[in-house]
């Protein structure tokens, strides 16, 4: 299972805080979930737009709980699990939908991948402008605009502890924000 | 957005994560439990008067075999179960061990017992007290213990909450040991399991609600 050994390799470095090496993770990763998502859509009869949204939700919640994977555990069942959660939590928010998610095999979460269509319904930017100031700025600061943590400690006014623990709380408040945001 | 732009955005300045966050909190939420239980026990209910007669010893002693084995084995199911894909076959039939257990000896003594003895063994002189205390106690602990698994990802809500409300309930029950003067094995298995099972029951109910992420 090549797949397996080389994801898991990757987020292990990840988890040590090699840059590189995650944003190829998650870059691979999200092929994998565009096609899982897709796939499981298109079987529930649901909207193929929607996917791009969950793979989102999904790279999110995988950035949230990436201290979660256990590396004496194998890497796939871990993915699909979030996977499977964020889609169940998906259909579940939509009330109009009936869950009856088929069983399914962590194989799934690491099938084909398809590039098309890679833009979700959200607006990271005005996203952000509904966080509290300091978890905003210090996002914005260091994740979009790529200042070092000093650096962003220095334009949001506070300490450079308080930036990372200001980013960490945010992306978990932009996380709810995004699940919770109305669908029509 | 474009995916690609999220993932640049969350990869940009990645932090090391520490490995041993979630395992700290459970260890400190635990603890935190275990103190809290005992002195809300001794505190509101006063330990037992007669703790150190041989007697109170052996008793007060199965209890809280009974009352540490259930938060052992719920809470190390419970440690896998708070992580994404954390299930593992077989766990649920250990954490009902000790139940077969305590079942097992209160059997074992009733039938040992002549019969006119068994509406006391069973009932106790206090069932009442043990059937409100042990929920009561359980609430603290309860909390803890989620504010611990809400800092990691289950991804089965209803039985992640299960176990923590089971872990809650055993935690209770070692405090309330320690005050109970009813001494027989079937008040033991019916009182503390039945009480210690509603504390998981009240847990999967509201694990969904308490536990999303």
């Amino acid at each position: 299972m090549t797949a397996e050994t080389e994801l898991k390799a990757l987020m292990i470095a990840s988890q040590e805080g090699d840059a590189a090496a995650y944003r190829l993770l998650l870059e691979r990763l999200s092929r994998h979930l565009r096609a899982y998502y897709k796939g499981k859509l298109a079987k529930l009869g649901r909207r193929l737009t929607e996917s791009e949204d969950l793979v989102q939700e999904a790279v999110l919640a995988i950035h949230i709980q990436r201290h979660t994977y256990d590396p004496v555990e194998l890497f796939t069942p871990w993915l699909h699990a979030i996977a499977r959660y964020k889609l169940i939590d998906f259909l579940r928010r939509d009330r109009a939908s009936i869950v009856d998610v088929p069983l399914d095999e962590a194989a799934e979460t690491t099938a084909s991948d398809d590039h098309i269509g890679t833009e979700s319904s959200f607006d990271l930017r005005r996203l952000l402008r509904r966080l509290p100031k300091k978890m905003g700025c210090s996002i914005e600061a260091v994740k979009i605009d790529g200042l070092s943590v000093a650096e962003a400690a220095k334009r949001c006014g506070i300490s450079e502890a308080s930036v990372k623990v200001n980013i960490h709380r945010g992306l978990k408040v932009l996380s709810t924000l995004i699940a919770r945001r109305t669908r029509t | 957005m474009k995916t690609d732009e999220l993932i640049a955005a969350l990869s940009r300045n990645v932090e090391p994560i520490d490995r041993r966050l979630i395992d700290r909190s459970m260890s400190i939420a635990l603890a935190i439990a275990v103190v809290v239980a005992i002195g809300i026990a001794l505190i509101a209910l006063g330990v037992r008067a007669d703790l150190i007669a041989p007697r109170a010893i052996i008793f007060t002693s199965l209890k809280l075999a009974f009352a540490i084995g259930t938060v052992g084995v719920a809470s190390s199911y419970l440690a896998r179960l708070m992580r994404p894909a954390g299930e593992r076959r077989g766990f649920l039939v250990s954490a009902a061990l000790p139940f077969a257990a305590a079942l097992l000896l209160a059997a074992i003594s009733l039938g040992q017992a002549p019969s006119s003895h068994w509406d006391k063994m069973v009932m106790g002189d206090e069932w009442l007290e043990c059937l409100i205390s042990i929920p009561v106690i359980a609430i603290v602990p309860f909390a803890v213990i989620i504010w611990a698994v809400r800092r990691a990802a289950p991804t089965n809500l209803v039985r992640t909450g299960a176990l923590s409300g089971l872990v809650a309930g055993g935690v209770s029950a070692i405090g309330y040991a320690l005050h109970c003067t009813d001494d027989s094995l079937p008040f033991v298995a019916l009182w503390y399991g039945g009480t210690i099972a509603m504390c998981a029951v009240v847990g999967a109910i509201l694990g969904p609600r308490l536990l999303r992420w």
